[in-house]
């Protein structure tokens, strides 16, 4: 089954527009993460295959077997070389995608709800937009998130992991979009009965051509009040 | 520890393995029949109506809980299939989204409350005292309260369902959404507080199910070769006591927050959401091996006797059940790996919920030896092993995928979890319940199965899960996440749930076959003869169906060893210890702890009413609580203090019995004449579980002061005035531990104490008293700030704590007026003893606290 799995994916990726797909990143962090599915997966399926092929196998004349052969050198041995090289592979990935101290471009995301609030400093003044998040491309951009009613979670999956929005705190996640184009986000956490709609769009532009991306979101959001 | 020895095996243990000092001789054989009689006259539930009201016995009680559980799992089910039917297209107008909110909310909370843990609960209930060579559970009343209390609490849920109340926050209940603000009317009461209700029946079994294996094996039944299912039973019951409390202690604050506006979560007033979810997620993953260590003790169980051979590794076996316990309680955080907690902090439970999947490894690679020491036979309890096999396995993998960090980030809340968490509690669950109910419906029936169905139901249910959950991991990585009811913009997801929604649909026709196979079996079967396995363990070795009484006389060292089948005519006979019921009331044999030596009889209640009463009181509380009537509630909780003093008045015995001769040679006192009962261990289990409660508290505190942003609070009004009553509301406890120890001294030379147990009495009352004064008069609004809710919280405590130490004297002082407490007869004075101990330490502790969290000047 888990073959067929892997036989069905990529028809399923070339066929369909999968904006919210974690399997077709658009950033780095997202690149990394779904690089390590795709190698947990692998080995999960060679796991599988294995129980499976040993409890197969069990169906027949009794044998002469020693308990410490399963209990340890299967028990112990197999799963403690595997748990290790996936803690130190989780380590390795989640250093890489974490916010570091360089200062980058910082974007304020507000979660209400249900719609998504973000404001970006810009040479005018604080640019606030709303269910609409402008990131320049090849950039690294801090979101320092925040709730003031229930917990939310802000999620790009073609950019990478979710991050809360929780009332009380502020969280900050690190994502970077590789080239220009539309991508989508969703509140992820379960926050009421708007919570299916609690969407936004992600617009990545040119990182030279941010600002002026941002002015004219501006210019539309005045437009938009009148 | 060998690899090779289970109890009960039909190899023959080494000589040496055994004491040989527990050498008891057999009693002559009597007529088989003639003890059955008197035994069913005196264990047999009342007969008519009545009899369903007042049965303790733990094999009704015990199906009881199982069915009622079964009809919830259809609930459940039934539940699913609606939300099924909502997602099979991609602007489902089959219920609007707050009905759906319901919905999935329900599914969720009936599944794991009200289906998996009282399953888990009447599986141990009906199965342990067979398996361990006793008459019944250590306190049948309480199975009995827990029953009702269990049976309420599902039905205040299911109303409030059928009203369009019900909870709809998530089974989760984050704060601040399932706050008063954002969920506005009794949905999320009726959640808070029908869960509790449910969680004391939890309570009660996990501590008479610890109590059982502890104390009630059969003589020469060592804790290191007793049964792996009661191992796996004592691992979850010590689960249960430790992992029950945070969520009772987080849906006490919450009502008191949604109730009384007395602030713990709520960020404006220094409360904190990650409090709820810390306390949450601190029962909530225990939970998960809660559920699955009992299907684990069925698998350790039935494996090695379809495979005609022994378990392999029962010593890694039990030192992974260990480590589950242990680990287990490690790992909650995993659960919140996207609030935004430091990595390294997320490194150190990520490693923990790694290292919990290697105790999981060994069993399975345990059992899987053991299948290829032996000759596995394909029958259908084998089928729905193999079904656990490949869903476990599969569901073990990606929870240790979901384990790493960054692939959490992507994963957590998706469908990919729930897909995870399905292939969990289904393979892990699901699949061996089925195969014990394929394995104990004989025993419980005394019929044989109809052939073909049940195999058919298992191919059905296997085929539609696996159809149904193994493309929603694909979906959940598609970006679906978990709880939405429409998704307009994503139509590449439409196949994949339609598909869901389609296997959905076989799996549940695969339940609705096995169901009616189970009650086919029961109405049309043929008769089974005795032990249809030819298995080692007591539990067949009786009569089927099993009689009320289990065994007409306690299995001795000698018949451990012997198989099911041999041991059947022996204990019919009367041969084993304490035959019959010659004095006309139910009487069992209790042992020590780790050897199993017999040290008394214990007298357990006859059939009673008293557990319906009491579980309707508290739910005359629950259901005034729901309605608002707060000032009322008074009502019900003096009611439920009178029924709980009735229940202790029903514990006295007659003092002056002589001891009983169990076995030629062997006498053993009666229960009263020992300071270390049932019920005295009981307590003990009870004190742990609250302790588990007070240090959450403890815990609650200290998150609060150190994490939450509105720290500290406006300046306190309480000022050093309010220090001699907390002195006196501190002390007092202590003073009437010594009171209780004067009583103690007295009790021992035969003297009268019932001077110093009103001295108890007076003690505990004036720590009441002194802390009505503190909150009328020194205290800060509670309301005010989350400082001050907390010191509410604490002085609440201690008050309800000196008030039941109070109760304790005061029965003690009775039972002392009445001559029930003599030089032999120690009456409640141990037990009051426990308590009132525990009551000391816990108020200095949170008068500490108290006053550590400030004052002014």
């Amino acid at each position: 089954m888990r073959g067929a799995l892997v036989l069905m994916l990529p028809l399923v990726l070339a066929g369909c527009d999968s904006p919210l797909s974690t399997l077709t990143p658009a950033g780095p962090a997202a690149r990394d993460i779904a690089g390590l599915w795709w190698v947990m997966l692998g080995g999960a399926a060679v796991l599988t295959l294995l129980v499976l092929v040993l409890l197969a196998m069990a169906f027949g004349p009794p044998r002469q077997v020693r308990a410490r052969v399963w209990t340890h050198w299967l028990g112990l041995g197999l799963s403690f070389p595997v748990l290790g090289a996936m803690l130190a592979a989780g380590l390795w990935v989640g250093e890489r995608v974490l916010p570091r101290d360089d200062g980058a471009l910082q974007i304020k995301v507000h979660a209400v709800q249900w719609f998504w609030e973000f404001t970006a400093p810009s040479p005018d003044g604080p640019v606030t937009t709303r269910d609409r998040l402008i990131l320049p491309a090849g950039e690294p951009v801090d979101l320092i998130i925040t709730s003031s009613d229930v917990i939310h979670s802000f999620w790009v999956p073609q950019l990478g992991g979710k991050m809360d929005a929780i009332p009380g705190r502020e969280n900050r996640l690190r994502l970077q979009a590789d080239a220009p184009g539309r991508l989508a986000g969703q509140c992820a956490e379960f926050c009421g009965v708007g919570h299916a709609v609690m969407r936004f769009e992600v617009e990545v532009v040119e990182a030279g051509d941010w600002e002026e991306a941002l002015r004219d979101a501006a210019n539309d959001g005045d437009a938009e009040d009148d | 520890m060998t690899d090779s020895t289970a109890p009960g095996q039909q190899v023959a243990t080494p000589a040496d393995a055994r004491d040989d000092t527990l050498a008891i001789a057999p009693n002559p054989p009597r007529r088989a029949l003639g003890l059955h009689r008197r035994l069913s006259r005196v264990w047999a539930n009342d007969p008519g109506w009545w009899g369903h009201v007042t049965a303790v016995n733990h094999t009704t009680l015990g199906l009881r809980f199982m069915g009622t559980a079964l009809v919830f799992f259809l609930v459940g089910g039934v539940l699913a299939m609606l939300i099924r039917a909502q997602l099979a297209t991609h602007d489902g107008a089959f219920l609007d989204t707050e009905l759906y909110n319901q919905i999935f909310t329900m599914h969720g909370s009936i599944m794991m409350f009200l289906f998996a843990i009282p399953m888990l609960e009447g599986l141990a209930i009906y199965l342990l005292p067979k398996l361990l060579g006793t008459r019944d559970m250590a306190f049948p009343r309480l199975t009995a309260l827990g029953y009702w209390c269990y049976l309420f609490g599902g039905l205040i849920m299911l109303t409030a369902l059928l009203f369009g109340v019900a909870p709809r926050d998530g089974w989760f209940m984050y704060t601040p959404l399932s706050g008063a603000t954002y969920s506005p009317g009794i949905n999320a009461d009726v959640w808070l507080l029908g869960v509790t209700f449910v969680e004391i029946s939890a309570l009660c079994a996990a501590v008479e199910i610890t109590v059982t294996i502890l104390r009630q094996r059969a003589p020469g039944m060592k804790l290191t070769e007793m049964p792996l299912f009661a191992w796996y039973m004592l691992g979850t019951s010590v689960m249960m006591l430790v992992g029950f409390p945070p969520l009772i202690l987080a849906s006490v604050l919450l009502e008191i927050e949604r109730a009384f506006d007395w602030p713990f979560f709520a960020v404006a007033r220094g409360g904190d959401p990650l409090l709820w979810q810390h306390l949450f997620w601190l029962f909530g993953h225990p939970e998960v091996y809660i559920i699955f260590l009992p299907a684990a003790g069925v698998l350790s169980t039935l494996i090695p006797v379809l495979c005609r051979t022994q378990i392999m590794g029962y010593g890694a076996i039990v030192a992974s059940v260990l480590a589950l316990v242990f680990l287990s309680f490690g790992l909650w955080v995993h659960h919140m790996f996207t609030v935004g907690i430091p990595h390294m902090a997320l490194a150190f439970f990520s490693a923990a919920s790694l290292l919990v999947a290697v105790p999981t490894v060994v069993q399975v690679f345990a059992w899987i030896g053991t299948m290829w020491q032996g000759r596995p036979q394909l029958v259908l309890p084998m089928y729905h092993i193999l079904g656990f096999f490949l869903t476990f396995v599969m569901g073990g993998l990606t929870g240790v995928m979901l384990a790493v960090v960054p692939f959490n980030w992507q994963a957590h809340d998706t469908a990919f979890v729930t897909a995870h968490l399905h292939y969990v509690l289904i393979g892990g669950f699901v699949f061996p319940m089925m195969a014990a109910a394929v394995w104990w419906m004989p025993q419980i029936t005394g019929r044989e199965r109809v052939r073909g169905l049940g195999e058919a139901a298992f191919w059905v249910i296997l085929i539609g899960f696996h159809g149904t959950f193994f493309i929603m991991h694909l979906t959940g990585l598609l970006g679906m996440p978990r709880r939405i009811d429409v998704y307009p913009d994503n139509p590449e997801w439409v196949w994949l749930n339609l598909t869901s929604s389609i296997f959905g649909f076989v799996m549940t026709i695969g339940f609705g076959l096995f169901v009616l196979d189970m009650a086919l079996q029961a109405f049309m079967g043929q008769k089974q003869r005795r032990d249809p396995w030819r298995a080692p363990t007591l539990d067949w070795a009786m009569p089927l169906p099993a009689p009320p009484y289990t065994f007409a006389s306690i299995p001795a060292p000698q018949h451990l060893d012997l198989p099911a089948r041999e041991v059947i005519t022996i204990l019919a006979r009367g041969e084993g210890l304490l035959p019959g019921a010659p004095r006309d009331r139910r009487e069992l044999l209790t042992t020590s702890l780790g050897t199993a030596r017999p040290d008394h009889v214990a007298l357990l209640p006859g059939n009673t009413a008293l557990p319906l009463g009491l579980a309707s009181a508290i739910g005359g509380f629950v259901l005034l609580m729901l309605a608002g009537l707060y000032a009322l509630t008074l009502l019900p909780l003096v009611l439920v203090a009178m029924l709980i003093w009735r229940w202790g008045r029903g514990m006295v015995r007659p003092v002056d019995d002589a001891p009983i001769e169990v076995a030629p040679g062997l006498s053993l006192p009666l229960q009263g004449w020992r300071r270390r009962t049932l019920g005295w261990t009981g307590s003990v289990c009870l004190l742990v579980a609250n302790g588990t409660l007070f240090a959450s508290l403890v815990f609650g505190i200290g998150f609060l002061a150190l994490v939450a942003s509105e720290w500290p609070g406006p300046e306190a009004r309480v000022t050093s005035a309010a220090l001699p009553w907390v002195a006196i509301a501190a002390l007092m406890p202590v003073l009437g531990a010594l009171a209780q120890r004067r009583s103690d001294a007295l009790q021992r030379r035969g003297g009268d104490g019932s001077a110093a147990a009103g001295l108890g009495v007076v003690a505990n009352s004036v720590a009441v008293a002194a802390l009505a004064v503190l909150a009328l008069g020194h205290m800060d609004d509670p309301t005010q700030h989350a400082r001050d809710a907390l010191r509410g919280v604490l002085a609440g405590y201690v008050a309800l704590h000196a008030l039941i130490g109070a109760g304790m004297a005061g029965f003690a002082m009775d039972q002392f007026r009445r001559a029930e407490i003599t030089a032999r007869h120690a009456g409640l004075l141990p037990v009051w003893r426990l308590w009132q101990d525990y009551a000391a330490v816990t108020a200095l502790v949170a008068a500490l606290l108290a006053v550590g969290l400030g004052m002014s000047a």
